[in-house]
Order: C-alpha cells, then structure tokens, then sequence
C-alpha cells in the first residue's frame, strides 16, 4: 500500500485497503473557520429541529477554528460570524481557536503546519478546499463541505472512497530562479484542472527530498486545483525536525511500502523547469513567463496560504530589496507569527520601502472578500491559488497566478516578469 | 423528477461563478439562493423555476468546498444538476447534505439536450427522458455509497 492507503487503513481498521474501497475512517484533527463554521453551525440547527443530539462534540480536543476570511471584519455581518465562532467555541470547550487581535492567528492552512496542528500519519478534515496543504506534512489532508464536517464533529468519522494515486517524481534541485509554485502549475497545465479529480497527488524524488516544507506546501496547497482528494509528501526528517522545534514529537510516521502501487508516474526534471503563470481564468491556462503576454498590470499581490509563508516573503524581498514598486502591491503575511520573522528579518522593511502596502493576516483578497478586491478590468499578477472569473472581485477582473519570484519581479516593471530579466 | 432545463455549455463552472466569494459570509440560504449562478448568469434567480435542471459540461462545481454553491441552486429550485463530470468537493456536498442531485450523463446527452428541453428523469431506471424531442438517454448509475445516502436523504439519515 501507497502512504494514503495506509493512513486510510489505520484510520478505519482494515489491514489492507485499495482504490474505489469505501470506508468509514476515524478521523484525527478536525478544522472549521468563520466560512465554514457558521455554515456548520446552521447544520447543527437543522438537525436539531429534527431531534438529532448536537449538545456534545465528540471530541473537542481535536477541533481547532480559524478567523481567516473575513477578518478584520470589514463589515457587520462578517463581524456577526466572528462572534458565532466565539460562542460555537464557548459552547462545546474548543481551546484551539485562533482569534485575530490576540496573539497568534493567520490563514488556518497555515496554522496547521505553524502550530503543529496537523501530525504525520492523521486523517485531517477541514472546511475549506485547500485542506490538502497539510498533506505536505505526511498527513492525509482532505476539505469537506459543512454537512460533512458536522457530521465528523457529531461521530468522529466520515465516509471516503479510498483514491487512485498519481505519483509525482521531481529529478533534481530546482533552479534558483523557479519555485515551487511554477512546478505545480505546470503539473496542472499537464493534467487540467480535473487531472486529479477524486485523486491523491503525490510527491516524490530527490528534487522534493531537497525541498523546504514551505515549498512542499505550496505543490499539495494546489493539488485541489487539479481536483485531488489530497495531496501528499512522505514525512522524513525535515518534518521531525519542524514538528519538533513546535513541541510535537509523538507521532508514528507512515510511508508507503516498497511495492506500493501507483496509478501513473509522472516525471520531472528540475534543471528544465522554467518560470510559469497561470493566464486568466484557469490554473491550468499556463504559459512560460518569458512567452507570456506583454500586458499592463494593476496590481501585485503576496498573500494567501499558497503564497505567504516565510520562505514566499524571503523570495520577494530578495526581489524587491533597494526597488521601488511600479503598480499597487500588497503584501499580506499569512499568519502573525511569520510577520513576525519577516520583521526580524528586514523583508517588511524592505515591502514597505519598495512602496508596497503590509496588511494583516486575512484570505481577504484572495476570495475576492474584501481588502484589497480587484474593480472592473483591473489586471492583477498574484502568488494565490485559483484565477477563476471574479475570483479576486469584479467578475470582468483578470488575475495571472505566479511564484513569489515572478509577483515580485512583475510588481517592479509593471509587465509579467521573469525574475532573471530585472535589471 | 420533471423539469426544463437551463444549459451552461461549458466546462468548469466553478463554485466562484456559482456562489461569488464576497457572499460566503451569508448563511440565509433564500439570500443565498438570489446569488446563485451570478459569475456567469447574473439573470438566473429571475428566470429559474422550481424544479429546473442545469445541464453542463465537465467538472462541474470545480474549486471550493463551500457548500453554499448546493445550497444556492438548490433554494433557487434546481432539483438536478446533469453534468459530464463533477469536481469532488461539490459532489459530495449536493449527496451528502441532500441538496440535490448531481447526475452524470455521456456526451451525446450533453450534446442533444437543449436549453428550455423539458426532461423526465427516472432514478429507477436511470433513464432521461427529453420530453421535448423525444429522445431517451442513460444516466451514469450512482455508486453503491452514493446511491445508499441519496436513498436516505442524506448523510445524517444513512445508517452504514
């Protein structure tokens, strides 16, 4: 058996388990955040008008909330959710809730690795799409809709149709000028964006041993947008040692067998990999970035979990350092405790420097939301995650996804930019 | 199950263009319902009618896993969405919270349904019937799992 086959059979009891076998499987970590919470919360309302028990969580020590998208509130009834999250918490004693304006708080994706939420070999639910990120730590990382989580946070459990696995094989180092982010879009320029429906991505090679976890999370982060049921990386001592240095050390490490079964192998080679966007309206409509449209830009944007994590910040700033900004750039880190190393670090000063405006830890823009949405025909070069018409506001806006690198590099010329063409 | 049919000939309709991002912070779901469909068809809410059926393309319901985007064509009277492929989250979401039914059809069903086309679809046989022209098609049968939850109205009903 593969890693998600084995996380699937310990979780639900079987000794051996393989693709299109549908299980019930216990689940371990369970997240919500104040899209999804009050969401769950009016399930929870519709079940009880019909007499089901929603007094008692089956466990609440392994929930875990996140105020991410609409925060800082921007309006009333974002602000009337926040405190639904408050009470729901209140109510059935969830400790772990990560409030904004207290201490540690950012997108919950980003949480899950930052805070050691998520641990090697769990089964992780959690209400929003991107819950695949967390694969990257050894995990089995799968989002759910509403009705799902409430049922998990009811029975501990949720059904899963056990997934094929598509094995992803990185031969070498990434040159310095490619990150993460420009193999995924490629793999999901290769695939399409329903190339791993109902799928586990998983990534492997020697290319990959040498990855950072911020970069592994950026290639599981966006296996949702070829349509994975998860996506996932073996854990090795990297993660140990991150775990680690967060308090978390007992765990037991899955990995797949030596004659685990794949459904494809696909391979890559480092040293061939080029810079890449993702054009308007698809993450699989890519283009080489040297090759790619000479349009006007209106705005650059650094944020999200997929591309606002310590490393992604590192990577614009080394960009960014002694330039000055040519179109609206916004920068928000993804949770507070990396703001605050980018602070020690000298990125934020450098941001702020290069003309950028910092913003708090929010999806904000990212969704479309608020703070910082895109108007009518604006054009916006970005490191997140989807492109869809109206994804980041005006349904006639248009955004081009890209690494950290290229962002930062489009954001000093105006023009989508290689970061090897900036003077 | 009868209804007309409202046709999206597309693929990837995403769940932004079926529930747009800035109003993920609604939970009324008759609010909801009056911004369905808006990415693409902001005219929608006034020309569905309860018990229509939308007809599109391959992965359907691709994006996010907010279950807003069921709850938004289901309130807005959509019984069925009749598609070539679904993305997984959506899927699960229209079965597991009873919203209604994501039924995958082949191209020539695609093909030959059009919009207005009047069908009558029986789960029993897995049968679509065009009303309007005539013509017979074959749904996909739901899975075991699948069918099972559909059969109890949903998840919470199902006893495994």
């Amino acid at each position: 058996m593969n890693i998600t086959e084995k996380i699937l059979a310990r979780a639900s009891g079987k000794e051996r388990l393989s693709p299109d076998d549908v299980v019930f499987v216990n689940v371990d970590k369970v997240m919500l955040h104040d899209v999804s919470g009050p969401g769950v919360i009016k399930v929870f309302e519709k079940l009880k008008n019909q007499g089901i028990n929603v007094e008692k969580l089956w466990d609440s020590s392994k929930v875990w909330i996140a105020e991410d998208h609409f925060v800082p509130s921007a309006e009333k009834v974002s602000a009337e959710n926040i405190v639904k999250l408050s009470n729901f918490s209140k109510k059935y004693g969830i400790e772990k809730h990560f409030k904004y304006g207290l201490g540690q708080y950012g997108i919950c994706h980003t949480l899950s690795h930052e805070e050691a939420l998520v641990l090697p070999g769990e089964v992780y639910v959690g209400g929003d799409s991107h819950t695949n990120t967390t694969g990257a730590l050894g995990a089995f990382a799968c989002g759910l809709g509403h009705t799902d989580i409430a049922y998990v946070l009811l029975n501990g459990k949720i059904w899963f149709k056990v997934p094929e696995t598509l094995l992803f094989k990185l031969n070498g180092k990434l040159p310095e000028h490619v990150m993460a982010k420009d193999l995924i879009l490629k793999i999901i320029g290769d695939i399409g964006t329903d190339g791993g429906a109902y799928k586990t991505m998983q990534f492997a090679g020697n290319g990959i041993d040498e990855m950072s976890i911020d970069e592994r999370l950026t290639l599981t982060n966006m296996t949702t947008e070829a349509g994975a049921k998860n996506g996932i990386i073996e854990p090795d001592q990297k993660i140990v040692d991150h775990l680690a240095s967060r308090g978390a050390t007992e765990f037991t490490q899955i990995k797949g067998d030596s004659d685990a079964d794949y459904s494809k192998t696909f391979e890559y080679e480092a040293s061939e990999m080029e810079p890449i966007v993702a054009k308007p309206f698809s993450p699989e409509n890519i283009a080489i970035v040297r090759e790619a449209p000479t349009i006007e830009l209106d705005k650059a944007y650094i944020g999200s979990c997929t591309g606002a994590k310590l490393e992604d910040l590192e990577a614009a700033a080394k960009i960014l350092k002694g330039k000055k900004v040519k179109i609206r750039t916004e920068v928000l880190p993804a949770a507070i405790s990396i703001y605050k190393k980018a602070i020690e670090k000298g990125f934020i000063q450098i941001f702020l420097d290069a003309g950028a405006t910092v913003g708090p830890p929010t999806c904000g823009a990212c969704c479309g939301a608020h703070m910082g949405v895109l108007a009518k025909g604006e054009i916006c070069i970005s490191t997140t995650n989807r492109n869809f018409p109206g994804r980041m506001g005006h349904v006639e806006s248009q955004t081009y996804l890209a690494s950290p690198l290229v962002t930062a590099a489009s954001a000093v010329t105006g023009k989508i930019t290689d970061p090897r063409d900036l003077n | 199950m009868k209804g007309n049919v409202i046709k999206y000939e597309r693929d990837n309709i995403d769940t932004d263009v079926i529930l747009p991002g800035t109003y993920l912070k609604l939970h009324d779901y008759d609010e909801l319902a009056s911004h369905a469909m808006e990415g693409i068809d902001p005219e929608f809410h006034t020309k569905v009618k309860e018990g229509d059926f939308i007809v599109s393309g391959k992965n359907f319901g691709c994006g996010s896993s907010r279950e807003h985007a069921p709850i938004a064509l289901s309130h807005s009277g959509i019984k069925a969405v009749l598609a070539l492929s679904f993305a997984r989250i959506f899927y699960r979401n229209c079965v597991d919270g009873a919203f209604l039914l994501p039924i995958e059809i082949d191209e020539e069903a695609y093909k030959n349904i059009a919009n207005g086309d009047e069908l009558n679809i029986s789960m029993e046989t897995n049968e679509i019937k065009n009303v309007t022209k005539n013509q017979t098609y074959q749904m996909k049968p739901f899975s075991e799992i699948i069918g099972k939850i559909i059969a109890a109205g949903g998840l919470f009903k199902f006893k495994p």
